[in-house]
């Protein structure tokens, strides 16, 4: 059994506007410390279907579907019930560490609190576990940073911080949503290092959102491509950087511009995001492609495999015809 | 592309004072060295990538190049004139040739005016007396130049995405026709599919319009893509200054090569075998930066030398400049 | 590999079917309909035409000028000068026997004007005052916000009642006493949100190209104060009113046979224990329900004009 499972999750907002569809019957699985890169551009949705797992959508919001997570139905959970998984099972960092982090309390109390609060211990018994997991992620001289606020520190150190906090109950699952794309790339270099040393030691799974495909070449077993709030293709990511089926993936691929090529032009995907407010017919990438039968604007294709293990595509067009 | 020399920066320095919050109103103010002593030439129809950190002093450059920030020392020669020593008047008469495209694309339009009216703003500024046909009709030449369709002249910036907001921001760039354009991180707030459509659409301008570019950016990928020479930047200072393949297939200073290394490549096969330099620690203070090599309080290379002695920004190789005491 | 197919592009531009210039969607067009959802603020902007619309139309209802006595009302209003539609009196009459429906419009008339004048007059000069020093910046700025201090230090009320005591009591010296200090207030809102857009990279944008301050302030800065000099402007002028009617109140406003609604509410109360509230409560009725309308129409204004509108 996965350690989590997603089933025919969407997730629609009500807006002012009329109804918005953020996420279109997503379906994955996760296995127990495997990391799952999900990729995709602005509109693609892959923000709102984490936060549809985690309870976090704004109040407009409504997900359906299932998400098992150990066997459990998390879905549309009451706060009280999640706030019993929130942290213990799963932990989630955010991009920008500063507006996570409140900036009026001191680091020991806010990683104190989430000791204190799921784990009943003392406070400074709690603080005292707070040192030692930051020294794990390398904060140098913890015992007298925690008692600092979080702008005394530097945006990389602050990523630290959450990611230590996230750390700190030994949650099974962690959930990082663009956690570099504020960073420096050398300090990213360090916090993604820094993050796989600690998943290889605590063996936790990881879902990790991104848009940048270098990032997640090096990061991930298994990689999801969205779109328009939909699933593109999923499988093992070396199979999808090697063999990509799907012609967003393969556009995607062609219009990033690799360091150790000399290429002369990139290769472009015409046309912009999509526009989430208009309800998506067919498949939302087909505006764009350059394979768009006419079944594509019509007909939504559904996930089917290939013929590796675990490699899914969502496409009408076969793939002989891609490459 | 000919050999004439269009810019020439020399020494160029720029400070900014600053006060920490808890300072009693009559302490002196700290000195932030943004830029220290930067110093290049640019030919015409060359590409000058800039890169660097946060806080390495990229944008103040640019700025001070352009005089939106005043610069405490130094030359900015355009053209053989030093633009420093210009007033408003006369520096007014150059910024025809010289403009620039932001990093916001949405933030650097007026919401208040439409396209057609923010893309003819430098012509009817420069050249007021322009009868209003040929301004349309300019405008609507560079729109096309840049994949913009005529009919959406009359829209607001709000109502285009960023990616086409970027586009204008070229267009108003163009219609003077200038020698040289800034452009200072202008992919970065953009989707991954867009960059690569904006980055094709400089390239192909600067080919047809024999453009002059600076390109500033955080992401060496792009910077490499579209640069012929590239400069790094750490902390206000440069550090290497070479041929963009050069830079790759030799990065001679440890920063450089730090940074190489860490731009991560959409290859699982090579990022999983990588063999990854990573540079521990934070950032020095700009009001306190280290003595000798700015660098060497996080540099593995760092010997005793290093913290006494600031090396000299000088050629390793053809074509190739490294501050570095151990640069071979 | 996919190559990006020109005919691709072709088509999607096919797509966008006009191919005359389509009229943009301002902000100002974006405001105006979220204004007109506003329903209070919406309500009030009608009241408020009503009431100026009763200004000008209503003196050709009048039987009883604003300066005619009534020898049979006077000195018995309580009696016979109650609002009566017969008697023409349609508001009644105060102690002198003058006609309060016509001495109304001519108030309304009158503070209207020293509200809408006094709050031009104050949104002009307080929005170039405070976006040129808000832009300038450096010394001058600090030069041009310390008199803005030192005048908004001196107690208002003081000055204004010590200025018509000693010039006289008119109706220009009222503009010139009010106009003289209403203007601070905008110019310190307007140099705050000048400073705010100082920074943004448009205006950095219009630097590069060379456009000269002048021309920057005009046309990239005030037009995107507008928003919050309108909001600010609809709250000014209930202020200006309410100083006015409080001079008034005090005896110091304008001269008789001018009237203004301060000068009405102040004779209706002083004759409250006569029996004779139609003298107090017809000036105060207008008075009330204006400013209220003043103040929903600045709310309305006011979130109709959000920035975050993106």
């Amino acid at each position: 059994m996965s350690l989590l499972e997603v089933n025919n999750l969407q997730v629609q907002f009500d807006t002012t506007d009329g109804i918005v569809s953020a996420v279109n019957n997503v379906n994955f699985s996760l296995e127990e410390g495997k990391i799952l890169a999900i990729v995709g551009e602005s509109g693609s949705g892959k923000s709102q279907t984490v936060f549809a797992m985690t309870g976090l959508l704004d109040n407009n919001g409504s997900a359906t579907g299932s998400v098992k997570f150990d066997g459990q139905e998390i879905l549309n959970l009451s706060n009280n019930e999640l706030n019993l998984i929130r942290a213990e099972k799963i932990a989630m960092i955010f991009q920008d560490p500063m507006t996570s982090l409140n900036p009026y309390v001191r680091v020991s109390e806010q990683m104190a609190e989430v000791l204190v609060h799921h784990k009943g211990i003392s406070k400074s018994e709690a603080i005292q576990q707070s040192i030692i997991m930051l020294d794990a992620v390398k904060i140098p001289e913890a015992k007298n940073r925690i008692r600092m606020y979080p702008h005394e520190f530097s945006g990389g150190m602050r990523q630290r911080v959450m990611i230590a906090m996230s750390l700190l109950c030994h949650p099974k699952l962690l959930i990082a949503d663009e956690p570099t794309t504020a960073l420096d790339v050398t300090v990213q270099a360090q916090i993604m290092h820094l993050m796989s040393e600690i998943q290889n030691e605590f063996g936790m799974s990881i879902i990790l959102i991104t848009h940048d495909l270098g990032v997640v070449a090096g990061n991930s077993d298994e990689m999801l491509v969205m779109y328009g709030g939909a699933v593109m293709e999923i499988g093992k990511t070396e199979h999808l950087y090697k063999n990509p089926t799907h012609p967003y993936t393969q556009g995607l691929m062609s219009a990033v511009p690799r360091l150790d090529d000399a290429n002369e032009k990139l290769i472009t995907i015409p046309g912009n995001p999509p526009n989430m407010m208009l309800k998506p017919v067919g498949c939302p990438f087909s505006p764009r492609c350059n394979f768009a039968i006419n079944s594509c604007s019509t007909v939504t294709p559904n996930l089917t495999k290939i013929t590796e293990n675990d490699h899914f595509r969502a496409c009408h067009v076969p793939i002989e015809e891609l490459l | 592309m000919n050999n004439e020399i269009l810019l020439k920066v020399e020494n160029l320095k720029v400070n900014f004072n600053v006060s920490s919050e808890d300072d009693m109103p009559w302490t002196k103010q700290k000195k932030l060295q943004a830029v220290n002593d930067v110093s290049f030439d640019l030919n015409q129809g060359e590409t000058l990538g800039i890169v660097g950190e946060s806080g390495c002093g990229k944008s103040t450059l640019a700025r001070a190049i352009v005089k939106m920030v005043p610069a405490n020392s130094g030359k900015v020669i355009w053209l053989g004139n030093d633009l420093l020593t210009l007033n408003k008047s006369q520096m007014r008469q150059h910024r025809k040739q010289i403009q620039m495209i932001f990093q916001d694309p949405l933030a650097s339009l007026n919401p208040r005016m439409n396209i057609g009216e923010i893309i003819a703003e430098p012509l009817r500024t420069h050249y007021p007396k322009t009868p209003e046909t040929d301004v349309k009709l300019r405008v609507s030449d560079v729109m096309e130049k840049v994949g913009l369709l005529d009919n959406l002249v009359n829209r607001y910036p709000h109502e285009f995405s960023g990616g086409q907001c970027q586009r204008i921001g070229i267009a108003r760039a163009l219609i003077l026709k200038p020698k040289l354009i800034i452009c200072d991180e202008p992919v970065s707030a953009l989707d991954v599919s867009i960059q690569a459509q904006v980055v094709n659409l400089l390239m192909e301008l600067q080919e047809e319009m024999g453009l002059t570019l600076i390109f500033i950016a955080h992401d060496l990928s792009i910077v490499k893509h579209i640069s012929t020479k590239i400069m790094v930047l750490y902390l206000g200072n440069m550090v290497e200054l070479a041929n963009s393949n050069d830079i790759y297939e030799n990065p001679r200073h440890p920063y450089t090569q730090a940074l190489i290394s860490a731009v991560p490549i959409p290859d699982p096969m090579i990022e999983k075998n990588k063999e990854l330099i990573l540079i521990e620690g934070d950032l020095p203070s700009p009001v306190n930066p280290p003595s000798g090599c700015v660098f060497r309080t996080r540099c593995q290379k760092v010997q005793e030398i290093c913290s006494k002695e600031k090396p000299e920004f000088k050629e390793a190789a053809a074509n190739h400049k490294v501050a570095c005491h151990f640069s071979d | 590999m996919i190559v990006a197919n020109k005919n691709k592009i072709v088509e999607m531009a096919n797509n966008i079917s006009e191919n005359e210039p389509s009229t943009g969607r301002s902000l100002w067009n974006d405001a105006r309909t979220r204004f007109i959802h506003n329903k209070a603020a919406t309500v009030s902007l009608f009241v408020l035409i009503a009431i100026v619309a009763f200004s000008f139309i209503g003196p050709y209802f009048a039987v009883w000028s604003n300066e005619q006595i009534d020898w049979n009302a006077m000195g018995s209003a309580a009696k016979v000068g109650m609002p009566s539609i017969q008697s023409g009196h349609f508001f009644g009459t105060d102690d002198l026997g003058r006609d309060i429906y016509s001495r109304v419009i001519q108030g309304t008339q009158i503070s209207l004007m020293v509200g809408i004048l006094g709050a031009t007059v104050a949104v002009i000069v307080g929005t170039l005052y405070g976006a040129t020093s808000g832009y300038l910046g450096g010394r001058v700025d600090q030069i041009m916000m310390r008199i803005v201090d030192i005048l908004m230090s001196i107690p208002y009320m003081f000055v204004l009642i010590l200025l018509l005591v000693v010039f006289g009591r008119s109706i220009g010296m009222l503009f010139i006493g009010i106009g003289l200090l209403s203007w601070l207030d905008m110019s310190r809102i307007v140099r705050g949100q000048t400073l705010n857009l100082k920074n943004k990279e448009f205006i950095e944008a219009a630097k590069v190209i060379g456009v000269s301050d002048f021309k920057i302030i005009m046309r990239h800065i005030v037009p995107n104060l507008l928003g919050i000099v309108a909001v600010y402007a609809t709250l000014l002028v209930p202020g200006i009113i309410l100083t006015e009617s409080f001079i008034s109140f005090l005896g110091l406003g304008v001269q008789e046979p001018l009237t203004s609604w301060g000068a009405l509410i102040s004779e209706g109360a002083g004759t409250i224990s006569y029996d004779t509230e139609w003298q107090l409560l017809f000036p105060l009725a207008f008075f009330v329900v204006s400013l209220f309308c003043f103040y929903f129409i600045g709310d309305g204004l006011r979130d109709a004009l959000d920035p975050k509108d993106r």
